[in-house]
């Protein structure tokens, strides 16, 4: 089996426009891509990945340009597109930079945000859709399953997922470094605005149990309380308020400071100098700079943020290099497995294994029993013969003639009975993580965007 | 020969929560707690050797009560390790411990003659329970540490080198609490069997002496951080530095005293 027949075919965020990308949805009908690409001569094996930033399909083929022109006319038949336009917007892997490239996907160093993790789980999803159709065989197992296993590497030897690089994300870990757990832990959000609202929505998700919205007016108050199931409260019991609650986030549209360091300062020893977190994400600021330099308060506006974003974005990218060098070994893992699974290496390995252990039992046996020469020669000799014998039958099954799919099955099956690539175990523990993420097959949902 | 094998153990323990520190590598961090598990047996067996080669309780010599006061840090800190994990909390403490087992190693091993006075059944009672107090309060001290490293760099908003590896602020609060909550009624009693021995040994309680003055400060000053935060909630950067300075506190009692101030303890040396 040679790499060259392995494809990517695909147009993601690098490539295409978001206008080009959302043509390409499958929203209608699930099932019509693999219909589809069933259909399609010389597409032998396939799997299918639409997220919202990327839209490929992996697969082998022995006919190179019919395929692959097939193939790209029914990603864009929903367009309004020419074929040498649709050209220009996709991108074709082959061979080894094939491989690479799902690798580097399924690591999340292809996505929008480097280390995102979601895209592992859609790939994950994506495979499992295929090959629930059985549209994957033997080299497309294997590929994604070793892709998984190559990201989940990375994601251990690397800190590529490490740390939060988005404003939201950034004030959670923040809350986290103060408080530990942040379970039972009460927040209060005043005013509103998309970021604040992300921000305490990611406080929810991650346990905070109530919420406490404050708005100029209290009919706003009462909608954006219900979308957290909190409570409302005027702007002029913040200061009640803050006695009890352990974050605030504050994005206001008012001119000037919100709350000042000399209203807070008495308040402190009624909350028994709990830590006070306060995330300021208005601009101008609501919150008196000088908070920060009352005792157990923390307060970072959006410049701080800000700042951490970019700090750890930057770690990011360091730990990007260490990950394409793990990629690069990888793919030549799979080559060298690619090139294994052809028929004479098989064979080859086969015997030798053979040969290997008929011999150490031999030396192991004749090395404490006493015996003349001629008899160790034949003892020798009727080893050999089983090992033969034994092989015999395999291997003319193996060389059996039959069509090229069966044949790639034939060997893989030949060489996990013998077990000469050590590592099949990942064959099987494919799937139990990510499985949070249900797209439909083509119905695309937005993971990429936000971590 | 057994002191070395234990000093070069806990040296080993030393570099291996370095290294961790450092890189992260939970491999290492393996490796730095077995060893110190070893260092801290090895250690047992030297106190009891020591032991039988004193034919008393070895806490009378300067070198004896430094090196068992780094024992008494060493399983403090493997009993909390037992209860719950504090990230990082292990490079901190073996600094300490190294430190101490340095000093014992400079000072003389050599065994002296028990005085009169020293010959009681309370030398081993509150000799150990004082610096096993001392134990949990020298780990309050690194937990106080910690504390303010990591306040500094989440107020400064520039995370360097502790940020990512230091527990939550509040993690470390709750330990400096637990562990003055061991340290302080320990050093209570520690204090308490001591002028029951005074008691025996000079005929009164209490005399003033500064080993006894110091020590009574020591507790004040934890007492006082102890019911300021049951009462008026005092924790974070002020409880962390009041438990460096209770930690001050306790250094001086232990060497201050003996080399500054003589008086009817100063026969510890």
């Amino acid at each position: 089996m040679s790499a060259d027949s392995i494809f990517v075919l695909g147009v993601n965020h690098k490539t295409a426009p978001i206008k080009v990308r959302e043509q390409l949805a499958f929203t209608d009908d699930p099932e019509a891509p693999f219909r589809h690409f069933k259909s399609i001569e010389g597409c032998e094996e396939f799997c299918f990945l639409s997220t919202c930033n990327r839209v490929e399909v992996i697969f082998t083929t022995p006919r190179k340009e019919e395929t692959i022109r097939d193939l790209r006319k029914f990603l864009f038949q929903a367009s309004n597109l020419s074929d040498e336009e649709s050209a220009k917007y996709t991108y074709l892997h082959h061979g080894s930079d094939a491989i690479t490239h799902i690798y580097r996907v399924s690591s999340s160093l292809d996505s929008m945000i480097v280390g995102e993790p979601q895209i592992l789980g859609q790939l994950k999803d994506a495979y499992r859709q295929s090959s629930d159709r059985d549209c994957t065989s033997v080299i497309l197992n294997r590929l994604l399953h070793k892709a998984f296993s190559v990201a989940k590497r990375i994601r251990t030897e690397t800190n590529i997922g490490g740390s939060a690089v988005s404003i939201s994300y950034a004030a959670v870990e923040l809350a986290k470094k103060i408080f530990g757990d942040i379970s039972g832990k009460k927040v209060l959000l005043i005013g509103a605005g998309e970021m604040a609202e992300l921000a305490a929505e990611h406080l929810v998700t991650q346990g905070i149990t109530e919420v406490i919205v404050a708005n100029r007016t209290l009919e706003n108050a009462v909608l954006l309380a219900q979308r957290f199931k909190g409570t409302p409260v005027g702007l002029n019991e913040i200061l009640d308020q803050l006695e009890t609650v352990d974050i605030v986030i504050s994005s206001t549209g008012a001119s000037g400071l919100i709350l000042h360091q000399k209203e807070v300062k008495p308040i402190m020893p009624k909350r028994r100098n709990r830590p006070l977190f306060m995330i300021d994400i208005a601009v101008p600021r609501d919150l008196d700079p000088e908070l920060n330099n009352l005792d157990n308060v923390y307060l970072y506006d959006v410049d701080d943020l800000t700042h951490v974003v970019e700090s750890n974005k930057s770690e990011r990218v360091q730990e990007a290099t260490k990950a394409e060098r793990i990629v690069v070994e990888e793919t030549l893992k799979f080559l060298q497995w690619l090139d294994n699974m052809e028929l004479t290496p098989t064979i080859t390995a086969m015997r030798q294994k053979a040969d290997t252990i008929a011999r150490t039992e031999l030396a192991k046996t004749l090395s404490h029993i006493e015996l003349p020469a001629k008899d160790k020669k034949s003892i020798e000799k009727m080893a050999c013969a089983i090992v033969n014998k034994l092989l015999h039958d395999p291997i003319l099954h193996l060389k059996d003639s039959c069509r090229p799919d069966e044949k790639q099955k034939k060997i893989a099956h030949a060489r996990r009975l013998f077990s000469l690539d050590n590592d099949n175990q990942i064959l099987q523990n494919s799937s139990e993580e990510n499985r949070g993420n249900n797209i439909t097959p083509a119905g695309r949902k937005c993971y990429d965007s936000e971590e | 020969m057994l002191f070395t094998l234990t000093f070069i153990a806990y040296c080993f323990a030393t570099v291996f929560y370095f290294v961790f520190f450092v890189s992260q590598n939970k491999q290492i961090r393996k490796y730095a707690r077995i060893v110190l598990l070893i260092a801290g047996i090895l250690h047992t067996a030297t106190i009891i050797g020591r032991y039988f080669a004193t034919g008393h309780t070895p806490l009378t010599t300067h070198h004896d009560t430094v090196s068992f006061f780094a024992w008494a840090i060493t399983w403090a800190f493997l009993s909390f390790r037992w209860r719950y994990e504090v990230k990082n909390f292990g490079t901190f403490v073996s600094v300490v411990i190294m430190a101490l087992m340095v000093i014992a190693a400079l000072s003389s091993q050599q065994v002296n003659q028990l005085p009169p006075a020293l010959q009681s059944k309370w030398l081993p009672i509150h000799a150990s329970i004082a610096i096993l107090a001392n134990g949990f309060l020298a780990m309050g001290f690194c937990s106080g540490i910690m504390y303010l490293l990591q306040e500094r760099e989440i107020k400064k908003k520039r995370f360097g080198l502790f940020y990512s590896r230091l527990p939550s602020l509040e993690a470390l609060d709750n330990l400096n609490h637990h562990c003055l909550s061991v340290g302080f009624p320990m050093l209570t009693l520690g204090i308490i069997t001591g002028s029951f021995w005074a008691k025996q040994a000079w005929g009164s309680y209490w005399h003033w002496d500064p080993k006894e003055t110091w020590s009574l400060i020591t507790w004040f000053l934890y007492a006082a951080l102890l019911h300021q935060r049951f009462t008026s909630g005092w924790r974070g950067k002020r409880a962390a530095i009041m438990t460096i300075i209770g930690f001050g506190a306790v250094l001086f009692t232990l060497w201050g005293v003996t080399y500054l101030l003589p008086g009817m303890h100063s026969y510890v040396r």
